[in-house]
């Protein structure tokens, strides 16, 4: 069983500050760590290796930067690490993206390949259905549970907003990955000495036969005209005082009813 | 790529959505929008229905805003097949080409309008929350956050068609229903024998603890690590019930174990904007404010005056849940 886990560097917080003049992220501002998403992606390729057999490799697309990125998942346990670097994708969206990333899974070769539901960067969770999509394989996404699996094909359980929707997949599949999936391991001692020594191959576009009129922001279908940073909606909150839990709950039942929330 | 001509794509689509039978009011609020973008572009609205059985809820469509509903009614769409309903979509833009095409961003219809866009070479951009009309360039503006709520971005697809995005719901205004509203009822013809579909649903599964979905419900309790147990929450419950109001939770209280994951709200879990928003024993950590910030009011129920919830929160009371939040639903209900 092969199997391909696409994971993301993103800034390690959420509190990221933009450039006032320019609209742009302050990126540097933000440290960068594995997207928390995919570490259930990780995790399930191990799972799933444990159970099969075969080999999980973990690839990403961006900076060299990244390369340390890939080591967290070497450190976890997985067999090979791979970084797809090109100045060519410099600012591809995620139609252009999901070209690249797909043909390294072609490249690769897969029987499966494991997405974390969505980028909390981005949080656009477009790249694991269109890379299934170029590669002209199912998708499931937001897998919760994997009951079943074969060579040949998986029973998963995929969390929609109102319940569980049980789906049976051929192989090779695309799955996206939701936290209650699994609880990632830790680093292991013997993982941490192998990734400080792992040496992360970098490919280029070329190295994955990519076409450069698919890829970057002259290529993306689309752009962003501005970013910036959004006000929050209110300042300092209305205290509701009173002498006991009494009295304050029938002020603020008050407050709740004036809004028009109790009938 | 095939050469083509911006010109060549009229018309707004809303891909109606529907589970179980019923429509999403998504769809709805979608149509509203939709009316308004098609009417400052002087092109038709229309809806896409797809399903197995579903041709009776065409009607509302048409009642709810849409010139014309593209119909596709049969078994293999029976359930929700992402390979399936991609491929009638796609099949659809390609032989009508509309210059718009919008969504819910819902679990659905983010699962498989990443599948069409890549089909038909057009932009999508996911969870906007505002449009805005370039009419000189016939671009609309995509508006929706990033990073969680921390930035927001305005997207634009200037060279392709159509230009497709995902939006939220409860952000745009539903038309009132008119019943007497005149509309076209297309079946159009579909090359069922393309489309592959190789991952199908077998079985669903309700989930029992969820009695009203957050991601809709108008007013949301929620419990933090200041409720300490599982069983505590309990009282959280309690009050959601009295205000006709869904459950929610912060990450430390799902984590712990004391509330499934369908229930969290914020970055790893749930964004929600719901009328009214109850956050108990919540300190406001930033993952979870950026899932909830959008609500229209919130009351922060803590025992810490300096938590950085009640710097979001329209209402605040300092206290010990443990008795505010029983008082509060004693209150309730005494009406």
């Amino acid at each position: 069983m092969d199997i391909v886990v696409c994971v993301k560097q993103v800034p390690d917080t959420t509190d990221i500050k933009v450039d006032p003049e320019t609209g742009t992220l302050k990126r540097e501002t933000a440290g960068t760590t594995m997207n928390p998403f995919d570490m259930y992606a990780v995790e399930e390729g191990l799972r799933l290796k444990e159970k099969l057999g075969g080999k999980v490799t973990v690839v990403t697309m961006g900076p060299p930067m990244a390369k340390e990125m890939l080591k967290i998942a070497i450190a976890m346990g997985v067999d090979e690490a791979v970084l797809l670097s090109d100045r060519a994708l410099a600012g591809s969206d995620t139609w252009a993206t999901s070209y690249a990333v797909a043909q390294m899974c072609k490249k690769l070769g897969y029987n499966m390949i494991l997405f974390g539901k969505q980028a909390i960067d981005g949080d656009t969770a477009q790249v694991g259905p269109s890379v299934a999509e170029y590669l002209d394989i199912p998708c499931v996404t937001w897998v919760k549970k994997v009951r079943e699996v074969s060579e040949t094909e998986i029973t998963v359980e995929r969390m929609m907003e109102d319940g569980v929707d049980v789906v049976k997949a051929t192989l090779p599949v695309a799955l996206t990955v939701v936290k209650e999936i699994n609880e990632p391991r830790l680093e292991s001692l013997k993982g941490k000495m192998r990734a400080k020594k792992y040496e992360v191959p970098t490919w280029s576009l070329a190295d994955v036969n990519g076409d450069p009129a698919m890829v970057g922001l002259k290529n993306s279908p689309t752009r962003v005209a501005k970013s910036w940073s959004p006000e929050r909606k209110f300042g300092k909150a209305e205290m509701i005082d009173g002498a006991d839990a009494a009295e304050k709950a029938d002020k603020v039942f008050n407050r709740v009813k004036d809004l028009g929330f109790i009938k | 790529m095939a050469e083509f001509n911006k010109a060549d794509f009229k018309g707004v689509w809303i891909v109606a959505e529907h589970r179980h039978g019923v429509l999403h009011n998504v769809s709805y609020e979608l149509l509203g929008k939709g009316r308004e973008i098609a009417d400052q572009l002087k092109v038709e609205l229309a809806a896409v229905l797809m399903g197995d059985g579903i041709t009776p809820l065409a009607s509302q469509l048409v009642a709810a805003g849409a010139d014309k509903v593209y119909v596709v009614d049969n078994p293999m769409l029976k359930y929700f097949d992402d390979e399936a309903y991609a491929g009638v979509l796609a099949q659809l833009a390609e032989q009508f080409k509309p210059e718009i095409i919008w969504t819910g961003a819902t679990a659905v219809g983010r699962a498989f309008f990443p599948r069409v866009s890549i089909k038909l070479n057009a932009g999508l951009t996911a969870d906007c929350t505002a449009f805005e009309l370039d009419f000189e360039k016939r671009d609309i503006m995509q508006i929706r956050p990033a990073f969680g709520g921390n930035l927001m971005a305005k997207i634009v697809t200037p060279e392709r068609r159509p230009q497709m995005s995902t939006a939220r719901y409860k952000v745009f205004k539903a038309l009132a229903m008119d019943a007497n509203r005149k509309g076209e009822i297309v079946k159009p013809e579909i090359k069922f024998d393309s489309i592959k579909v190789r991952a199908k649903m077998t079985d669903f599964i309700q989930e029992l603890e969820t009695t009203i979905n957050i991601a809709e419900a108008d007013v949301i309790v929620s419990g933090g690590r200041g409720v300490g147990s599982g069983d505590n929450f309990k009282i959280i419950r309690d009050l959601a019930q009295a205000i006709n109001g869904a459950v929610g939770a912060s990450r430390a209280a799902v984590d712990s174990g004391w509330v499934p994951y369908s229930h969290q709200v914020g970055q790893t879990g749930k964004t929600v904007s719901p009328k009214l928003y109850i956050a108990c024993g919540i300190s406001g950590a930033i993952q979870h404010m950026a899932g909830m910030q959008g609500s229209d009011v919130i009351l922060a129920i803590n025992k810490d005056a300096e938590a950085p919830i009640f710097s979001i929160a329209k209402l605040g009371i300092v206290g010990d849940l443990f008795e505010i939040v029983p008082a509060l639903t004693e209150r309730i209900k005494k009406g």
